[in-house]
């Protein structure tokens, strides 16, 4: 058991350092750091406490004996004193962890003024994403991305429209859940530019496992520069199989579900497509965005993420590379 | 008063005679009639645990389907609808058919022998307990087997469980299996505190109750006061989802996190409901083990209560993350934190004891060993998650999975391993293996701390729970495959104790009434008990009634031997106050919950079962308590 | 005598378990829930093949409707699935919440093709004069049929089991799974708009 603990903190130690990993030890943004600080001490005081408990243990059975029969009058008082000290220091370390906890819980929660405000809606089994209008333009649509400017506090709004999910992006900052009926927030900090994985942490149906989300901080120009290419509308390249794929997608039931602005597909239920093909993953997080995992994900999503509410919608081998190559267009 | 003579009481009669009498008047007929209709605490204490084992069995399994399908990522054993159901099942079948009804089951076997007494407090409504708690079981368990089985988590939270979204009839299954297993903890709860309070053997105040009873009185308590609160949440949301009421439902004034104030203010209290008769086991055998009494009986007893009162003070820490002002969620982290100071209390109390006593170590003992080693890591990590900022980082991740595995299966399953150990003599008259015995301990305790220790480092590296699958490109295959392999040496350790246990219940070696020389009332008696369980009360001059010789053990006399009489006696002192009568068998208390089930099932369909369902429950009522003509008890 | 009791016993009960087992399991299996998730292909293909009478009111699914054991009738996902795209399609910008709008009611005791699924489906996948819009190339068969199952729910006078309870929204109507049409029948038939295809 020992070792299982020096284990457990050379690994704590060891993943402390490395960044992008969704973990909660290798925190990049101000509120997880806090948190992170807050974890390593406790679990360290935590371990302490474990390993004199359990030399106390050994030592109790043990111990060589007296040879004696029992010891009775006198011998209790040593023990009410031992027993006595022991409680009196879990009274004090008990009320210095929860000094500790308070004071992180401080510095974790205040968003100054300026902050980026995004709304973030959870869906069965998506994450839809808002960026209201701003000094720069307007606002717009997304899905399971948000972009983030490094250095700056972000605060997201948390709503849900379907069930509780819950905001997880571990090495940014704690999790916060979506509530129906409720609209929470959260504060984001990222410290330096990368792409942070987190997902859903509250137990949502059938696709809870497959619903991750990636923050993707800037330096402050590339995300304005990356917001105003969110803001137009989809351009369709002159190649005909992207054109005959968006013809396929406007006819088939694509279009019912999806918005691709600029086009005249304007369903609400599934995600905006208008920028897919410049997103990282597709169907949150599943997998990589390539021509080919969007042809695999178009021709059976049922297969993939058994339960979502994308349909298999029957579509010719031509239509389907057609619809893919039109996807992956949409940078 | 004219017809009770002398020739009748037990004062003036030889033992043989004595005891031909008592077994004449107390015993369970054979047959299936008799089993049926029997009322003796010490059959329906042996079914009930007999029962509960077979859930975990049944849980362990889920779990071990649960591994295979988690061993690598994106694994295709196991669908995500069947998965939902299995996790669902797993905690369900576990805290509700496992870990609650196997305590109190221990209880009512053992209570009303610690107490020296003869039967159980409403020996009829704890046959009718058990019959619900078998019906409720089935239910969950049958819906499973035919694709039914709930699939919204054992938390249910709303809206996933509600109407919207909880197609079909499933969670309308698990809210209603709430309903059978908690009328039936509900009604072993008051029969124990009954028993505790007014049943005592003469001489046994309240300074001179043993430990476990202690425990068991004060958990009855919890129940009492926390189960309530869940039955009016699953019966809210069957409302919500049948008739199409509002309590949860935003949109038209209700609110989802209702539910989870309702839900974790029965769920937390659940824990310690647990976690409390453990500890009552462990002093037992710490006790006996020791050849001391436990060191600090007094604190002990305070521990025990200050645990049970501040048990309703943090049901809060579960939802630090569900968006709640910080300044009340501050309040929940010093609450939380402060119940390790009990524990603390108690884990040292412990520790002075073996400190100051002679181990003796047998398997019970090893047993408690291993609580002590693994439940301080779930209480030291229950403090970090009662941190707001550390639990946002690790709430309903694997860490949380590690945690409650450590101090449930820590703090509660080794003790009752133990306790199981310790009174299986007690239980079938028989000894279990010392040598098996210590190999199960072995690989129990390898097992549980190679599969859960490094679910706390899956946590932290952000493997949230209640996934069926992950993706190949999380760092998260490792540690699984690891853990799925040391799953396999944890169930060999369980699927070795059952096997000990059933073998040793059928041709283990035969125990004496007293084989570890211990010092509380049930070693008293002959192993297994007779159906009376003492030939006269006995009665307790001190905290260790049986540190003396068992020929000396002072008894009273005066009950009648030609009815079912106990002795009931004051609730500070246990003076004798009265001669009671004990109820015979009956058929009713099954009947009754025939009644109940086919009402509680029916009502889930339709709301005019809770109509027409009564009209049975009602006959068979007025048939259980159907007048006898047997006079009022004499003072 | 002891020992025999209680092994007596224990036969028993496991006996009186395993009746109960059965009889529970008999009437639980009654209402199974299969939840298949993913159709195979070529089975949505054929639920496009059902054959309608000439006037298109009525007429015969194809067989392997019968083979995967009407689905879209009888199994709660589905029709839960149903009652999402009873929504996400916008049906009740005309159908109001069953009740009817610009479009007919499904709960005033008139269905203008009659209340089989395949009339109903082929209300929705071809449209009906009047009006009434075509989603063939907004949905995929399955759909179209979850959703024809569940607007069969609504007019449904014997409630089902299977059927949805109640949305979390504001109420405007007893929930599908009470028999919306049989306790709003009071409010007798809306009448008959001739404007809206051909009477029954």
């Amino acid at each position: 058991m020992r070792t299982a603990r020096a284990l457990l903190l050379s690994i704590l130690v060891a993943t402390s350092g490395c960044g992008g990993q969704q973990s909660a030890l290798g925190s990049q943004g101000a509120p997880a750091i806090h948190v992170e600080h807050l974890i390593l001490g406790m679990v360290a005081v935590c371990a302490a406490i474990w390993i004199l408990v359990m030399i106390t243990l050994g030592t109790a059975l043990l111990r060589a004996r007296p040879r004696t029969a029992r010891q009775d009058d006198g011998s209790e008082k040593p023990l009410t004193m031992a027993v006595s000290a022991a409680v009196a220091a879990t009274t004090l370390i008990i009320a210095g962890l929860t000094i500790a906890s308070f004071y992180t819980t401080r510095g974790i929660g205040l968003a100054d003024s300026t902050a980026l405000t995004i709304t973030v809606k959870g869906q069965q089994w998506w994450w839809q994403v808002f960026y209201a209008d701003s000094s720069t333009g307007p606002g717009f649509q997304t899905a399971n991305e948000i972009h983030i400017p490094v250095g700056r506090d972000v605060r997201l709004q948390l709503e849900s429209p379907d069930v509780i999910h819950s905001f997880w992006v571990p090495s940014l900052a704690g999790k916060q859940d979506l509530v129906p009926g409720r609209s929470n927030s959260l504060l984001l900090r990222a410290e330096k530019p990368g792409v942070y994985r987190g997902q859903c942490a509250e137990f949502c149906g059938l696709q809870h496992s497959h619903m991750a989300i990636m923050v993707i901080a800037e330096a402050p120009g590339a995300f304005e520069g990356w917001a105003a290419t969110q803001r137009l509308d989809a351009v369709v390249s002159a190649d005909s199989d992207t054109a005959a794929g968006q013809a396929s997608f406007m006819a088939k039931p694509c279009a019912a579900c999806h918005t691709i602005r600029g086009t005249p597909a304007g369903g609400t239920t599934g995600p905006d497509l208008t920028h897919i093909g410049g997103r990282r993953t597709i169907a949150a997080g599943l997998v990589e965005t390539t021509r080919g995992s969007l042809a695999a994900w178009i021709a059976d999503p049922q297969t993939h993420k058994p339960g979502n509410n994308m349909p298999m919608v029957s579509l010719t081998s031509t239509e389907l590379r057609n619809i893919s190559a039109y996807m992956e267009s949409l940078k | 008063m004219t017809r009770d003579g002398d020739e009748f009481r037990d004062s003036s009669m030889g033992t043989a005679e004595l005891h031909r009498r008592l077994a004449a008047i107390w015993s369970t007929p054979s047959g299936l009639w008799g089993a049926l209709s029997t009322v003796d605490h010490k059959i329906i204490g042996r079914r009930y645990i007999t029962t509960a084992f077979v859930f975990l069995a049944l849980g362990g399994l889920l779990s071990m389907l649960m591994r295979l399908q988690l061993a690598q990522p994106e694994a295709r054993f196991i669908g995500p609808d069947r998965y939902n159901q299995i996790f669902t099942m797993h905690g369900t079948n576990m805290m509700f058919l496992f870990a609650v009804p196997v305590m109190q089951a221990m209880a009512i076997y053992l209570v009303p022998l610690m107490v020296g007494t003869r039967n159980i407090a409403f020996p009829r409504l704890n046959a009718f307990s058990y019959w619900m708690y078998l019906a409720g079981g089935l239910l969950l368990w049958i819906a499973f087997v035919v694709d039914a089985g709930p699939d919204v988590g054992w938390f249910a939270y709303v809206p996933l469980s509600g109407p919207q979204y909880g197609a079909g009839k499933r969670a309308d299954i698990w809210a209603q299996m709430i309903t059978f297993t908690e009328v039936s903890a509900l009604a072993i709860a008051v029969e124990i505190v009954v028993t505790v309070f007014k049943q005592r053997a003469p001489g046994m105040s309240l300074d001179r109750i043993p430990l476990f009873v202690w425990s068991m009185l004060v958990t009855s308590f919890l129940v009492i006061m926390a189960m309530p609160a869940i039955m009016v949440a699953s019966t809210s949301l069957i409302l919500d989802r049948l008739v199409g009421t509002h309590f949860f439902n935003p949109a038209e004034g209700g609110d989802v996190l209702l539910w989870q104030h309702l839900f974790w203010f029965f769920g937390h209290p659940e824990v310690y409901i647990i976690f409390l008769p453990a500890v009552g086991m462990v002093s037992a055998i710490v006790a006996t083990f020791t050849r001391r009494p436990v060191f600090g009986y007094l604190g002990m007893v305070m521990a025990l209560i200050a645990t049970g009162v501040l048990a309703f003070g943090l049901w809060v820490h579960h939802m630090f993350v569900a968006g709640l002002p910080r300044l009340g969620e501050s309040f929940f982290t010093a609450s939380s934190m402060a119940i390790a100071v009990p524990a603390g209390l108690q884990i040292f109390c412990w520790l002075a004891t073996m400190w100051a006593g002679r181990p003796v170590f047998k398997t019970p003992f090893l047993f408690v060993v291993g609580f002590m080693v693994i439940f301080v890591i779930g209480g030291l990590t229950g403090v970090m998650v009662a941190s707001v900022p550390f639990d946002t980082q690790v709430h309903d991740t694997y860490f949380v999975v590690a945690h409650f595995h450590y101090v449930l299966v820590g703090g509660a399953v080794f003790p009752l391993l133990g306790a199981i150990y310790y009174w299986f003599p007690k239980f079938t008259g028989r000894m279990m293996s010392e040598v098996l015995g210590r190999w199960i301990f072995g690989l129990i305790f390898a097992g549980f701390n190679l599969t859960f220790f490094p679910m706390h480092i899956l946590g932290l590296q952000g493997m949230p729970r209640r996934i069926y699958t992950y993706q190949p490109e999380m760092p998260w295959s490792g540690l699984n495959l690891f853990i799925s392999f040391s799953a396999v040496i944890l169930a060999a350790g369980f699927l070795l104790f059952f096997i000990d246990a059933i073998r040793s219940a059928r041709s283990g070696s035969l125990a004496s009434a007293n084989p570890w020389g211990a010092t509380t009332l049930e070693w008293a008696t002959s192993s297994p008990p007779p159906p009376y369980n003492f030939a006269r009360p006995p009665v307790v001059e001190s905290l260790e009634p049986l540190s003396g010789d068992l020929e000396t053990l002072p008894v009273a006399s005066g009950l009648r031997v030609d009815r079912r009489e106990l002795l009931t006696s004051s609730v500070v002192h246990a003076s004798p106050e009265a001669r009671e009568a004990s109820p015979g068998d009956s058929i009713w208390p099954l009947w009754a919950a025939l009644a109940t089930t086919l009402m509680l099932i029916w009502s889930i369909f339709s709301p005019w079962a809770v109509v027409w369902g009564s009209v049975p429950i009602a006959i068979t009522l007025i048939g259980w308590f159907w007048p006898k003509g047997v006079p009022e008890d004499e003072a | 005598m002891k020992e025999k009791v209680s092994s007596f016993s224990n036969a028993a009960f496991a006996l009186a378990g395993l009746l109960f087992l059965a009889v529970s399991g008999g009437i639980l299996g009654w209402f199974r829930q299969p939840r298949e998730l993913r159709l195979d292909p070529p089975v949505a293909a054929d639920l496009d093949r059902f054959r309608l009478m000439p006037n298109g009111i009525s007429g015969s699914p194809p067989e392997s409707y019968f083979a995967i054991g009407k689905p879209y009738e009888s199994d709660a996902y589905n029709l839960s699935q149903g009652k999402r795209l009873y929504a996400w399609f916008g049906c009740g910008s005309c159908h109001g919440d069953g009740r009817g709008g610009v479009g007919p009611s499904f709960l005033d005791g008139w269905w203008l093709y009659g209340p089989e699924m395949v009339s109903i489906v082929a209300s929705i996948r071809d449209g009906r004069p009047h009006g009434m819009p075509s989603f063939r190339d907004r949905m995929t068969s399955e759909q179209i049929w979850q959703l024809a199952g569940y607007v069969q729910t609504i007019g449904s006078y014997t409630p089902q089991v299977a059927a949805p309870s109640r949305n979390d929204d504001e109420q405007t109507r007893p929930a599908e799974n009470r028999g919306p049409a049989k306790i709003l029948f009071d409010e007798g038939p809306v009448g008959v708009h001739p404007d809206q295809g051909p009477t029954p």
